[in-house]
């Protein structure tokens, strides 16, 4: 059975004054993601990921209230007959606020929370925390008597995620898990995210505007627009409609807008979406390498090409 | 050459007994469009709380156009610089959008008439208009991060600072947002822009500043510090993919540093004929 299973999902919030009108947010969404799949969500400002995700968490409609019309269903078990508490166990969601997740003295007693809170045996605790910092690679010793807020953002999110590891869940929901982070935190987050997909199987659906990340994480893509799933498909698929993507407000990996270039002005049938892959492409189709010693007409050309296409003289 | 619009010479701040800033200098003038990029902790916001004097130097000296920032209120201040937070949160309070824009507006004294124009376009400038009269703190992050930018860019400040804009946006609206501050630019106003995304610094910013611990690593125009991958990854910054693609093609072709996907094509089409 699929993990994750969403039929005709409509729902929306409560209305904002007595006797206004709810604001539907979901319109009918249709969702399957598979044992082991990496699902990427994408969708512009307002389009109803980040309510998708609490569905999936079962705090919409459960702590929100409003109209809710369909079925989730999460390995199993349907949102509408089950309580938040029961479903955290099984769905682990992350937010991209990790400093607002976190509130322990110490990186381990983070960790430790979650599985504490079930009242395990203090050894299946240990073992757990013990394999969640890990996963997450907070485990050197450095790093567990920290107390959290002194730690790096990419770092803080690791041990937000690791928290929500410990639980055990069958499934991650990440709701924009780097949006806050430098380009090295997001980097570190989703090698951890790419280790917990290879050596664990971990069912995920993530929530990222950083399409060329989630190039390389996500095995699916859905693209929600207006409460709706407009677009599904591989990423190869998917990215090759860049145009599509902007359209709808969002971009497509840099090198796939690139890839559309070549296509459209030389008629090359071009769909690589990750720099790798365009290298090999490309550098297939070069004659191997000039030599490397350095031009004396390039660099005057470069001098040359740079005041033309210099981005309104600043310099 | 004009006198400078923002300047800074040997400036140190600390946080407690954490350094924050060790010696940074830096000349801005009118018109630039600069990005300051660095991992988190470098000293990005630091650097430009100095510039609406929310921060006072511990040492060293800030001037905005020709004057010291100590000798300036905040008030006076903010009619020279326009800060847009990180945080949408920290400066929204109005009951509704259209007030909420409105309300840096009247603080500056305005005319009335004025206002009403002012937050009309900037209403219309961010898609806002059918968002007008609802309460801003219960529209969703990206749409309450737009708002606070539309209040600060209603101003036309001289300087506007963006930290972090784009982050929580969707690709439309951070390209209509920065789209917004280069016709700002082009029409006299100068941008600070601190930012993580390499692919719109590289599209939008032809001076980049590179902090690290608290200095200047490297101070120079965008394409030139995206060229030098060594001193990127040492400042642990990736360059936008197409430049990163064009660099582990230098074996076998030479490109120009491109920087935007139509940079690319052009210069490989060129390169490789």
């Amino acid at each position: 059975m699929d993990p994750i299973l969403v039929e005709d999902l409509r729902f929306a919030y409560p209305p904002l004054e007595e006797g206004g009108a709810a604001t539907p947010v979901l319109r009918g969404v249709n969702l399957r993601v598979a044992r082991g799949e990496v699902l990427g969500l994408l969708g512009p400002t307002g389009s109803g990921k980040s309510t998708l995700c609490l569905a999936l968490a079962g705090i919409v409609p459960h702590s929100t209230g409003g109209e809710f019309g369909g079925n989730v269903r999460v390995v199993g078990l349907n949102t509408k007959h089950e309580r938040v508490a029961t479903l955290a166990q099984k769905v682990g969601l992350v937010f991209q606020d990790a400093e607002s997740q976190l509130f322990n003295m110490t990186v381990e007693d983070e960790v430790a929370f979650g599985p504490e809170s079930l009242g395990l045996p203090r050894a299946t605790i240990a073992e757990r925390v013990e394999w969640a910092l890990r996963a997450v690679r907070m485990d050197a010793p450095a790093y567990r008597a920290r107390s959290p807020f002194h730690l790096s953002g990419g770092q803080k999110q690791r041990v937000a995620l690791a928290a929500i590891l410990a639980m055990r869940p069958e499934t991650l929901v990440l709701d924009e898990p780097t949006a806050e982070l430098d380009p090295l935190g997001k980097a570190e987050v989703f090698d951890v995210l790419a280790e917990l997909k290879r050596a664990q199987g971990m069912t995920m659906v993530i929530v990222e505007q950083d399409v060329e990340h989630l190039a390389t994480l996500a095995d699916r893509l859905a693209v929600l627009a207006e409460g709706r799933i407009v677009l599904e498909g591989a990423p190869r698929e998917i990215f090759a409609q860049p145009a599509r993507l902007r359209e709808l407000g969002l971009d497509a990996p840099q090198v796939s807008a690139v890839a559309e270039l070549f296509r459209e002005r030389a008629g090359k049938p071009y769909d690589f979406f990750t720099v790798d892959e365009a290298r090999e492409v490309l550098a297939s189709r070069l004659t191997p390498g000039p030599s490397p010693v350095e031009h004396p007409e390039r660099s005057e050309a470069k001098l040359k090409g740079r005041q033309e296409r210099g981005k309104g003289g600043e310099a | 050459m004009n006198a400078p619009v923002l300047r800074v010479e040997n400036l140190h701040f600390a946080y407690g007994d954490v350094p924050a800033l060790s010696g940074v200098s830096l000349t801005i003038q009118p018109g630039e469009f600069v990005a300051i990029v660095g991992q988190n902790g470098s000293g990005k916001t630091t650097l430009v709380k100095h510039f609406n004097g929310l921060l006072k130097p511990a040492r060293g000296r800030v001037w905005v156009g020709e004057r010291d920032t100590t000798s300036l209120s905040v008030a006076e201040l903010a009619r020279e610089v326009g800060y847009v937070f990180q945080n949408p949160d920290h400066q929204i309070n109005q009951a509704t959008v259209r007030e909420e824009i409105a309300f840096g507006l009247r603080n500056m004294d305005f005319p009335p008439d004025k206002v009403i124009r002012r937050a009309d376009e900037a209403l219309t400038m961010f898609g806002l208009r059918a968002y007008a009269d609802r309460p801003p703190a219960i529209l969703g992050f990206g749409l309450r991060r737009k708002i606070a930018l539309a209040g600060v860019c209603a101003l036309r400040p001289p300087v506007l600072i963006l930290d972090e804009p784009t982050g929580g946006l969707d690709a439309r609206s951070a390209e209509e947002l920065l789209g917004f501050a280069a016709r700002l630019r082009a029409e006299g106003h100068t941008i600070l822009l601190v930012s993580h995304d390499m692919r719109r610094v590289a599209a939008f910013a032809g001076r980049c500043v590179i902090l690290k611990e608290g200095r200047v690593l490297r101070d120079g125009p965008t394409r030139e510090v995206f060229a030098d991958a060594d001193q990127l990854k040492h400042a642990f910054l990736v360059p936008p993919p197409v430049t990163q693609l064009a660099q582990a093609l230098a074996p076998q072709i030479v490109l120009d540093t491109p920087l935007t996907a139509d940079e690319f094509y052009a210069e490989y089409v060129k390169r490789s004929a």
